[in-house]
C-alpha cells in the first residue's frame, strides 16, 4: 500500500513538471521566503507584497503607484466627517467559490485591527466598521483622516465563511502559543492561487481564471524559491534555473549584465537614507550633548563629501539627495532637495565658534544588515567627521542588536532609512520620525527631539481633508525639518532587480514589491 | 553495569541543561524579537504589550525555568516568524538535513577508504602523491568556498546540476525524501559532495594510518608467507582490521555534519535544519534558535552517551574506574 502511495505520488509530480513545460513559468529566486500564507502573521512588508499576489485589498497601487479602485469600486466620507462609505464591487468571487460580500470586509478589518494583531498599526485610525447591505460598508475612524485610502492599499480581504469554518477569526497568537488554519492555507481574490507551499523550499502560485480584473500579465505559474546566498542566486539567474530575482546583488551586477541570457532592471529606490542625532542633554559618554545646537549639526552636514559616498561608495547608482522624501512622494519639492555644499573648512568654524571640544567623542551606530552598503558609508562618514577634529566611535552590528540600544537612547548618531512605506506619502516620516514622542507619533524619533510648530503643522496636516491643502502643510513642515536639520539626508539607495530573456516585461516598481500582475513573458519559452 | 548507565545518562542530562543554559545567555545579546515582528506603524505601546505578551519581560530564571519545564515535555512553543509549532517546523526539515548527511558520509566512505588503502600501500607512488596533496586541499577549502566552485562548474558552465534546491520530493507518512525523484537526486549530488570533502580527507587519513600500521603486523607477514595473493592481503585481512576506528569515527561525526551542514545547506539552500536556523537568527525567532540548539545538541550527547556505552559493553575495565584506579 505505501508503495502504491508512492507511485501514485511520483506519477503526479511528473505529471505537473510535465505540463508545467507548455506554460508560462516564471521563476521567481527572492532573497528569502515568506513567513507564512498568512499576511497578519508577520509585520514584515515582504510576505505582504508576496500575498498581495493572492489577496487583494479594497483599493490597490496602479502602475504609477497612484490608488485605484480594487474590491471597492467607489468611496464617499459621510457628514459626519470620521466615516467613509465603500461601495463594493459585485460578483468578485474568491478562490474557493464563495462569493465577495461586505461580511468579508468586516471580519477582515476586524481581525487585523484585533489587539494581538501585529499588523493593527497599519491601520493607525480605525475604530469599527458596519455592513449597511452586501456591497456597502462604513469604516468608522478616531478623526478625521486623510490616508484611510492609503493604509487599505495594504489590507488584505479575506472570506469570512472559509475564517469561521476554520477557526481563523482571530490572528495567531505567539504569546499564547496558537496556531491558525491561514498559517498553511489561503483563500484569497486576487490574480494568483496558492497551488502549493513547502516553507524554504517552493511556493507555487497558478493563475486565477476567474480573476474579476482584466489581466495583464501572461503567467500561468509562479513558482517562489528563497535563495538566500547572494552567489548562489546569481549562480542560478546565470543558469537559467530561475528567471527573476528581486535582488540582484550589487557587487554581481557588471557580471549579470555581460551575461547573454540576463537582463539587470536598475533603479532609484524610495527609501531615503538619513542620519540622526540625540537631542538628549548627555552623549553616552555622560559628556555634554553639543548636537542640541543647530550650528554643530550644521557642520557634520557640510563636513560629509555628498558626492564621493556617490561616486566611490554608492559606485554611481545612488541618488543623492538633499530632501528626507524622495521625489515620487506627495510633499516632496525641489526647493527640499537643495544641497548644502561640501566644506570642511567651515564646519570647522562653527565647531569651533559652538565651543565643541576638538577630537569629541561620539557613537555613530550602524546596521551591517540594513541599507545597501551601509558598513562602508558609515565607515567613509566617520574618517569625513575626523577630519573636522572629532572622534565618531563606529559602532556596527546586525539590527536586532542596534533596534533596542536605539529604541532606549543608549547610542548617539545613527543611520535610518525610511521608504515611506505603506503609505507613500510623506505624512509618514513627519509622523513616525519627525513628530514628538506621543502615542501614535514619534515612534521612530529616537533622537528625542521635540518642536512644539512643526507637531502642530504635521497634526494639522493629519486630519486636513483637501489634497493641496494638507500636501502644502507637509511641504512646510519637511522644508522646517531641513531648516532645522533634524536629520541630514544622503541619498536614496539603489535598486537592482534581474532577469532572463523569458521574461519580456517586468515593470520595476521604486517602492521595490514586484508586482506580478503586471509581468510577461515572451511567447518563445 | 546499572549504576554505569545511570551515572552516564546524568551526564547526559546535565550537559544537555547546561547547553539550555548557555543558548538563553546567548540570546540576551541577540536583540529584541519585537523589532522584527512588529512593522512600522506599529506604536510604542502595541510593541511594550507585545514585549509583555510574549513573557520577554520575566526575570531570567523565570524565563529559563518556564523554556526548561516546556521543553522536557517536548514543546517549544511556536515560532514568532512563521507562526507554527517548533517541532513541527522542525520534523518538517530533518528529513533533508538527515538525507545530506547520510549520502555524505556514504561517500565519505566509499571514496574515503579506498584512497587510504591506496596512499598507504603504494607509498609515494604518483597515484599516492595526488591524492595526498587533494586531501590537503579537502582539509584546508572552507566548505561554503567548495559549494561555490561546484555550482560554478557543475550548474553554471555545464548546467548538468540544479544549484540550489531539493528537487521534487516524496512523502512517506510525515517523512519527506528526494532520493526516489529524479530531480532529487540530481539535486543532492553537489551539496552532498560539499558537504562530504573535509569528512573524505579525514577518513582517508585515518585508513592510511592505521593500514601502514596494520601492514608492518606479523599476520600480514605470514599470510604473505603462505602466499596469500597480495590484494587479497591488504584489501580484505589489513582493511578489516583497520575499520574499527572508521566505524566509531563516522557514527561521532554524524552529530558534527548535521550541525556543519548549515554551511552547505545556505549555500544551496537546502531547506534543511541549519537552513531554518540560520533564518531564525536573522529574524530573532527565539523559541526556532533554541530547538536547534537543544535538539542538535541532544544528538551529540546522545551519540557520545550511545558510543561510551557500547564501549563499556564490549570492555568491562571501562565500566567501574573507580574500582580499578587508574584502569
Amino acid at each position: 500500500m505505501k508503495l502504491r502511495h508512492l507511485m501514485l505520488a511520483t506519477a503526479a509530480v511528473a505529471a505537473l513538471t510535465g505540463s508545467a513545460q507548455a506554460e508560462n513559468v516564471l521563476k521567481w529566486g527572492a532573497n528569502r521566503d515568506i513567513g507564512s500564507l498568512d499576511p497578519y502573521s508577520f509585520g514584515d512588508s515582504f510576505t505582504i507584497n508576496v500575498l498581495n499576489h493572492v489577496y487583494e485589498g479594497l483599493v490597490r497601487y496602479n502602475k504609477d503607484l497612484k490608488i485605484e479602485p480594487a474590491l471597492a469600486t467607489s468611496w464617499e466620507i459621510l457628514d459626519d466627517q470620521i466615516t467613509w462609505r465603500f461601495k463594493l464591487r459585485e460578483g468578485v468571487t474568491f478562490h474557493n467559490g464563495n462569493p465577495f460580500t461586505a461580511q468579508d470586509v468586516v471580519a477582515s478589518l476586524t481581525r487585523v485591527s484585533h489587539e494581538t494583531s501585529p499588523l493593527k498599526g497599519n491601520l493607525p485610525a480605525y475604530v469599527s466598521s458596519a455592513v449597511v447591505d452586501d456591497y456597502t460598508v462604513d469604516i468608522t475612524l478616531n478623526g478625521t483622516y486623510p490616508l484611510l485610502l492609503n493604509d487599505l492599499t495594504n489590507i488584505h480581504i479575506f472570506d469570512e465563511e472559509w475564517m469561521t469554518q476554520n477557526d481563523a477569526l482571530m490572528p495567531t497568537d505567539v504569546g499564547a502559543g496558537t496556531e491558525g488554519y491561514a498559517t498553511y492555507n489561503a483563500n484569497g481574490t486576487g490574480p494568483f492561487i496558492v497551488e502549493s507551499r513547502q516553507p524554504d523550499a517552493k511556493t507555487v502560485f497558478v493563475a486565477n481564471a476567474d480573476w474579476w480584473d482584466e489581466p495583464q500579465h501572461n503567467l500561468d505559474r509562479i513558482e517562489l524559491t528563497p535563495v538566500n546566498s547572494a552567489a548562489t542566486r546569481v549562480a542560478a539567474l546565470l543558469s537559467g534555473e530561475i528567471s527573476f530575482t528581486n535582488d540582484a546583488p550589487v557587487q554581481d551586477l557588471p557580471r549579470l549584465a555581460a551575461a547573454p541570457n540576463v537582463e539587470v532592471l536598475e533603479g532609484v529606490d524610495l527609501r531615503t537614507v538619513m542620519i540622526g542625532f540625540p537631542f538628549r542633554e548627555t552623549l553616552t559618554t555622560g559628556a555634554p550633548n553639543p548636537f542640541v545646537q543647530k550650528s554643530v549639526r550644521e557642520a557634520l552636514y557640510k563636513a560629509i563629501d555628498l558626492d564621493l559616498i556617490h561616486q566611490k561608495v554608492m559606485r554611481g547608482k545612488s541618488r543623492t539627495a538633499g530632501a528626507t522624501v524622495a521625489p515620487p512622494i506627495p510633499g516632496y519639492t525641489e526647493a527640499l532637495d537643495a544641497l548644502p555644499g561640501h566644506d570642511p573648512e567651515a564646519s570647522k568654524a562653527l565647531l569651533a565658534e559652538a565651543g565643541v571640544p576638538e577630537g569629541l567623542e561620539f557613537e555613530f551606530n550602524c546596521l551591517s544588515d540594513g541599507l545597501v552598503n551601509e558598513e562602508q558609508f558609515c565607515q567613509a562618514i566617520a574618517s569625513m567627521w575626523s577630519r573636522i577634529g572629532l572622534s565618531p566611535k563606529l559602532d556596527v552590528a546586525p539590527r536586532a542588536v542596534q533596534s533596542p540600544k536605539r529604541t532606549n537612547g543608549k547610542t548617539d548618531v545613527y543611520t535610518l532609512g525610511w521608504a515611506t512605506l505603506p503609505l507613500l506619502d510623506s505624512y509618514s516620516p513627519l509622523l513616525q520620525i519627525f513628530h514628538s514622542k506621543d502615542g501614535n507619533a514619534g515612534v521612530f524619533n529616537w533622537g528625542g527631539w521635540s518642536y512644539p510648530e512643526l507637531d502642530a503643522l504635521i497634526d494639522a496636516a493629519g486630519s486636513e481633508l483637501d489634497l493641496e491643502a494638507r500636501l502644502d502643510l507637509q511641504t512646510e513642515a519637511l522644508q522646517m525639518v531641513k531648516d532645522e536639520m533634524i536629520m541630514i539626508p544622503l541619498h536614496q539607495q539603489p535598486m537592482a532587480w534581474a532577469v532572463t530573456e523569458e521574461v519580456a516585461d517586468m515593470p520595476l516598481f521604486p517602492d521595490a514589491k514586484p508586482r506580478l500582475w503586471f509581468a510577461r513573458m515572451g511567447s518563445g519559452s | 553495569m546499572i549504576a554505569f548507565l545511570l551515572k552516564r545518562t546524568a551526564n547526559a542530562a546535565f550537559v544537555m541543561l547546561a547547553v539550555a543554559l548557555l543558548a538563553f545567555v546567548i540570546f540576551r545579546f541577540f536583540g529584541d524579537p519585537v523589532e522584527m515582528m512588529v512593522n512600522e506603524q506599529a506604536t510604542l505601546q502595541d510593541r511594550i504589550d507585545l514585549r509583555e505578551r510574549l513573557g520577554l519581560n520575566d526575570g531570567f530564571v523565570t524565563q529559563y525555568t518556564r523554556f526548561v519545564t516546556n521543553a522536557v515535555q517536548g514543546d517549544f512553543g511556536i515560532s514568532y516568524r512563521n507562526q507554527q509549532d517548533v517541532m513541527v517546523l522542525i520534523k518538517e526539515r530533518f528529513p533533508a538535513t538527515f538525507e545530506l548527511v547520510l549520502v555524505a558520509t556514504v561517500i565519505s566512505l566509499v571514496v574515503g577508504i579506498p584512497a587510504g588503502v591506496i596512499t598507504a600501500v603504494y607509498r609515494d607512488s604518483r597515484l599516492a602523491n595526488m591524492l595526498q596533496l587533494g586531501s590537503i586541499i579537502g582539509v584546508s577549502l572552507p566548505s561554503f568556498v567548495v559549494g561555490i566552485l561546484l555550482i560554478l562548474a557543475f550548474s553554471v558552465s555545464l548546467g548538468w546540476l540544479p544549484a540550489f534546491g531539493r528537487g521534487d520530493t516524496v512523502d512517506i507518512g510525515w517523512w519527506s525524501t528526494g532520493l526516489l525523484t529524479a530531480s532529487g537526486r540530481a539535486a543532492l549530488v553537489l551539496p552532498a559532495i560539499s558537504l562530504s570533502t573535509f569528512q573524505v580527507t579525514l577518513v582517508m587519513r585515518l585508513v592510511r594510518a592505521e593500514m601502514l600500521e596494520t601492514l608492518r603486523a606479523d599476520y600480514i607477514k605470514f599470510a604473505r608467507a603462505r602466499g596469500v595473493p597480495t590484494a587479497r592481503v591488504q584489501w580484505r585481512h589489513a582493511l578489516r582490521n583497520c575499520l574499527m576506528p572508521v566505524i566509531t569515527l563516522t557514527g561521532m561525526q554524524i552529530g558534527n555534519l548535521i550541525a556543519f551542514a548549515l554551511v552547505t545547506e545556505t549555500v544551496f539552500q537546502w531547506p534543511g535544519m541549519g537552513m531554518l536556523f540560520i533564518q531564525a537568527v536573522t529574524f530573532v525567532d527565539l523559541p526556532v534558535m533554541a530547538a536547534y540548539l537543544l535538539i542538535v545538541s541532544f544528538i551529540f550527547v546522545a551519540l557520545n552517551t550511545l558510543v561510551d556505552i557500547t564501549y563499556a559493553w564490549v570492555d568491562p575495565r571501562l565500566r567501574d574506574d573507580s574500582a580499578r584506579g587508574n584502569g
